[in-house]
């Protein structure tokens, strides 16, 4: 078998690509290397064996690293991680590159659900939750139905989406202007997507849900896999391609839904992800595995970005992701102009 | 020609009813309501009274100012959809507005907004290099200039709140311009960016003749003697001078360019002069209707317009993408 490992274990048996293993590696040592920065990252900088003590429990740092930095860099990774499967789960759907939930307005559906939990509700995390996970199918279904007859992939379901995008965020916005004072300041630190603040109470029932879809995204890799060769053959090699759209619909939405109700809607990870992961890998279809490695990278060099750039101002790393990943569309638009 | 007179020019004037219309509940509705009669007193017989401090000093200012704005947009739109035969075209989707909003922006942080004409300037400059950007970018179909644009608007809108979130206190002024308001712009002289509005608008119906010939295609219009190049030059200029002193004095506001001309064109019936003279009309009708419905909509303040218009105008948009999808005009 040329480039490719075959691992067995029992009766499963998983055929890999080579350089998906090496590329994923890789990707694992930058973003190891990145959080040990980003642990050691203060006003006075801990060095890596610093860093590494103070986890293992000793030293005068420990309680700050593993209290205050370790919660951020771990939510930056799995979050990261999280919402580079969702615009895998969603491009391999679409077929299209630009047809990621952050584009086509799921992020605000899911937003839209976290505000009504919090402003009528009385928002508790389980709440927040539910109501972002809804928020986000009810655009799913929304964007679904308005371009089912132009069929699901194409650029006319990225702009039925960017105009859904548009509405929900103008509903978002006048739920804070209505909301009460305190819940509207919350609210503003989310709107641009945010890890400010974040600490291990907040993080338990996230990171259970999201394992949960991944999970879930796990058991159907395979058939959707075999579905990104086409409908013909998905059909013949027995994929029942209605029950797996739905599927893939509710992980793509659980994990950007589940992010967006802990840090509010953190855009262009979803985006990009998928496609530099796929670039690497140099694979065919929007491979899971390199997408999540370059997510977890992705949003956690992001992150730091935004802490470090203004000192001592921490921007929402929502606002980093949001110019750096603009840049990355106009680019990707420009080549496609280009290659005509 | 006659039959087409006939019917043109009474919907001309129903549109005209409904810019006076919107222009008086514009006066009248607010936290303070004001009957039309003690509006009309306000101006014919002014006694000092709050009411009337409140139409002269606030209403008016206010609803000169959305006049300006919403005839500027409609403009902007009838001419951007007339000249790229993009049914989706607009200027706020287009990033030129965001262009606009970005330079101020840098302008505030530079401190060279100081005098009115330097932020006319610099949005009138950040909204021509966005149009160039963008339509570079995206020139090769209707679609895809539409992702160039918001693409560009949010790397632009994302890097503008990044410098709002950590100056606070040097935009603190800027509080309603950066969420596209038209409240809190009352204080602010209006008689420089309405005198430019004025000139831009003449100039944009002059325009519309030669336009009228180019939607033909290049050929036709040439055999017609018109000149391409220089009309495409002057019409995208145009564009960028409406929608630029429209954005440095209301703010980023979206979608008004492209709800008004689909609505003008359905009237006039592809005749672009007449487009344009129904966009004039709705275009402030439009602004007016969705301000006055932000007033109302919140009952401890004010809803931004340009949240009002994002909801309005973002149906239009997927209406538009259905109807058309990625034919051209």
């Amino acid at each position: 078998m040329n480039g490719t490992l075959t691992l067995r274990a029992g009766p499963a048996v998983i055929h890999v690509e080579r350089r998906t293993v090496v590329v994923s590696a890789a990707l694992v040592v930058v973003a190891v290397v990145l959080a040990l920065v980003a642990l050691g990252r203060g006003q006075e900088w801990a060095g890596p064996g610093e860093v590494l003590a103070a986890l293992a429990g000793y030293g005068d740092s420990a309680f700050v690293i593993r209290q205050w930095r370790l919660p951020r860099v771990v939510a930056a990774l799995v979050f990261g991680a999280a919402l580079g499967l969702a615009g895998a789960v969603f491009q391999n759907l679409t077929r299209n590159a630009l047809g990621s939930p952050d584009v086509i307005g799921l992020d605000a559906g899911a937003y839209t659900g976290v505000l009504v939990a919090v402003t009528v509700l009385n928002g508790t995390a389980g709440q927040l939750a539910v109501g972002s996970v809804a928020g986000g199918l009810l655009a799913a279904v929304v964007i679904y139905l308005l371009s089912l007859d132009s069929g699901l992939s194409g650029m006319r379901l990225v702009v039925i989406g960017i105009a859904v995008n548009a509405m929900l965020t103008a509903v978002n916005s006048w739920i804070v202007l209505r909301a009460e004072l305190d819940v509207a300041i919350a609210a503003t630190g989310w709107n641009a997507g945010s890890l400010n603040g974040v600490d291990w109470s907040e993080l338990r029932l996230p990171f259970a849900v999201l394992g949960g879809f991944v999970l879930l995204l796990m058991l159907i890799s395979h058939a959707m896999h075999q579905a990104a060769l086409g409908d013909e053959i998905a059909a013949t090699s027995g994929v029942g391609l209605g029950r797996l759209r739905l599927l893939m619909v509710l992980a793509g939405v659980g994990c950007t839904a589940t992010v967006t109700a802990v840090a509010g809607p953190i855009v262009f990870i979803a985006l990009a992800a998928p496609q530099i992961g796929r670039r690497l890998a140099r694979a065919g279809g929007v491979p899971l595995v390199p997408a999540a490695l370059t997510g977890a990278v992705l949003l956690l060099a992001a992150d730091l970005v935004a802490q470090l750039l203004l000192q001592p101002v921490a921007l929402p790393v929502g606002v980093v992701t949001t110019a750096i990943g603009g840049c990355y569309l106009i680019w990707l638009l420009g080549m496609e102009v280009k290659r005509r | 020609m006659k039959t087409d007179l006939s019917r043109r020019l009474p919907l001309l004037l129903v549109s005209a009813a409904l810019f006076v219309a919107a222009a008086g509940a514009s006066m009248m509705v607010g936290a303070r309501t004001v009957p039309a009669a003690e509006v009309w007193r306000a101006f014919a017989d002014f006694t000092g009274g709050t009411d009337q401090l409140v139409v002269r000093d606030l209403r008016l200012p206010r609803t000169i100012l959305g006049v300006c704005v919403g005839a500027a947009l409609g403009a902007a739109g009838v001419l951007i959809q007339s000249l790229t035969r993009n049914p989706l075209a607009e200027p706020g989707i287009l990033g030129v507005t965001a262009g606009a909003g970005f330079m101020i922006n840098v302008g505030v942080l530079a401190g060279v907004t100081a005098s009115q004409g330097g932020q006319l300037l610099l949005a009138v400059a950040g909204a021509a290099i966005a149009t160039l950007v963008v339509y570079a970018v995206g020139r090769t179909s209707p679609l895809r200039l539409v992702l160039a644009g918001v693409a560009l608007s949010s790397v632009l809108m994302g890097i503008s709140l990044g410098l709002r979130l950590t100056f606070p206190d040097v935009f603190d002024r800027h509080r309603f311009w950066s969420v596209g308001a038209l409240a809190g712009s009352e204080q602010t002289p209006l008689v420089v960016p309405a005198l430019v509005t004025v000139a831009a608008l003449l100039a944009a119906m002059a325009a519309t003749g030669p336009l009228n010939a180019l939607v033909l295609g290049e050929n036709v219009a040439h055999a017609l003697g018109a000149h391409v190049a220089r009309t495409r030059v002057i019409v995208l200029a145009l564009v960028t001078l409406l929608a630029g002193v429209a954005t440095a004095v209301a703010g980023p506001i979206v979608f008004v360019g492209l709800m008004v001309p689909h609505l003008a064109r359905r009237l006039a019936g592809g005749s672009i002069p007449w487009t344009m003279a129904y966009a004039m009309l709705l275009g402030p009708v439009l602004l007016l209707a969705a301000d006055v419905g932000a007033r109302v909509l919140l009952p401890t303040g004010e809803v931004p317009v340009s949240v009002v218009t994002a909801f309005l105008g973002a149906p239009v948009l997927i209406w538009a993408v259905r109807r058309y999808g990625a034919a051209t005009l």
